[in-house]
């Protein structure tokens, strides 16, 4: 289906090129927030912060990820996500990632000076993004 | 002249090495395959990746974050991506042949080894090893690259160290494997130095951007478009500060497949040559046996007539 509101979408990882096609809507987080990108969208760079990734390739078709980490690069009719680490819901293994929250909480609630705190927050939100996009 | 029977040793000895260099051609004929299409799956992220930062460096002019500025620090942190095993030809050699052909100082440099040849060599020329993560170089991760990175991003930022140098060989097709040494920061965009054995001009689009080898256009094809006025969130500094560790990551990344490539690469060659090289000997050999044979035959037979002609007469 042709649409005039499709944009190209490239999300690219260092082992693969993740996905490439035409989408009419993305939605993903990024540390200043939650955005959902449409065609012409303003020239924009944004970190991006783990969460789930919606593409909306039809208005009935939307795919889900989840994307934990990369920045992504918005340019007028084009938009490239350069992602270090990015997983569609079946590759996700839902055990591991209950279990990686269960430890990052714990480090959290630990509070010990050893720990890394900004890690460990980072590792919860990356297992609470997996489990959700795995629930999808 | 030597006697047939050392003659024929030496030529089962040479037989027997040939089998072992034809069976490790084999091998890495193998693994440079897949080294080959992991190398070129990855170049279009890096591609990207490297377009980006260009792009954004060249937007936000001259702005003083400590990755683009250099630091206090003499120190100079290198990382060095060679083999683990030898028997590759010149692959180890021309990477520690680049590290002390430059001019970085013997005492200033600290080298963060990944591989085991380079590793040795270096701390035997009197190089100061930082850090050693031979083990990486097997099987690559983005996960290894990414903590290496890390590691010296911590050195950097505690201002051990003021510059942040990658020698690996960088992969341009099967036979073509170019020793590379590039400055990872500070990110630099006015003179980027640049030491490359075969190719003093090149530029470093050549070696971290080797001609993707499948025709197809670069995934930064979109860096025409440097005009238009990019928008940062976080904005510029901020972003900078969480873009450029993944670009020394990916820059890493990018450098150990290429590196594992050329190294199969060039043992692969290697062990092509040394085959046929002992083909060669092997003929040789053959060659001299047979003489030696013949004169033994020779000589026995006059021995005997000889001997018939002494008792008949």
């Amino acid at each position: 289906m042709a649409d005039d509101r499709a944009f190209a979408l490239k999300i690219i990882t260092p082992d693969r090129v993740f996905y490439e096609g035409e989408a009419i809507m993305v939605e993903l987080r990024t540390t200043e927030g939650e955005i959902g990108i449409l065609k012409n969208h303003i020239p924009l760079t944004c970190v991006v912060a783990p969460g789930i990734l919606r593409i909306r390739e039809t208005d009935t078709e939307v795919k889900t990820a989840a994307l934990l980490s990369g920045f992504v690069e918005i340019l007028g009719d084009s938009v490239t996500i350069l992602a270090e680490d990015v997983e569609w819901p079946d590759e996700i293994d839902v055990n591991r990632a209950e279990e990686a929250r269960v430890r990052a909480q714990r480090r959290l609630d630990e509070k010990a000076d050893t720990t890394n705190m900004k890690r460990a927050e980072l590792a919860l939100q990356r297992s609470v993004a997996r489990i959700e996009a795995a629930k999808k | 002249m030597a006697s047939m029977r050392d003659i024929k040793r030496r030529k089962t000895s040479i037989q027997s090495t040939q089998q072992i260099t034809k069976a490790m051609k084999l091998v890495s004929t193998v693994k440079l395959q897949r080294a080959k299409t992991r190398a070129e799956r990855s170049k279009a992220y890096f591609n990207c990746m490297y377009e980006t930062i260009k792009g954004m460096i060249r937007r936000t002019g001259h702005i003083d974050h400590p990755y683009l500025i250099k630091g206090t620090s003499d120190k100079k942190a290198v990382v060095v991506i060679t083999s683990n095993r030898g028997l590759a030809g010149g692959y180890n050699s021309n990477i520690v042949r680049l590290i002390t052909g430059s001019d970085l100082d013997k005492k200033d440099v600290l080298i963060y080894a990944i591989g085991k040849k380079g590793r040795d060599t270096l701390k035997r020329r009197g190089y100061t090893i930082q850090e050693d993560y031979s083990e990486v170089i097997n099987e690559p991760l983005y996960k290894d690259a990414m903590e290496i990175s890390e590691t010296l991003l911590e050195a950097y930022s505690k201002q051990e160290i003021g510059e942040i140098w990658l020698a690996y060989t960088g992969f341009k097709n099967t036979v073509s494997h170019i020793p590379t040494l590039i400055k990872l920061l500070p990110v630099d965009d006015t003179e980027r130095e640049e030491y490359k054995e075969n190719n003093p001009v090149g530029a470093i689009d050549e070696g971290i951007l080797t001609d993707s080898l499948d025709g197809s256009k670069p995934a930064g094809s979109h860096s025409h478009s440097v005009g238009a006025i990019m928008n940062y969130e976080p904005e510029e500094t901020e972003a900078l500060e969480l873009i450029i560790p993944k670009y020394v990551a990916s820059l890493i990344y990018g450098a150990l497949v290429e590196a594992v490539a050329s190294e199969n690469g060039a043992r692969m060659q290697a062990m092509d040559s040394a085959t046929s090289n002992a083909e060669e000997m092997i003929g040789t050999l053959e060659l001299q046996y047979n003489r030696a044979r013949q004169g033994h035959i020779t000589q026995e037979l006059t021995e005997i007539i000889g001997g018939a002609e002494a008792l008949s007469s």
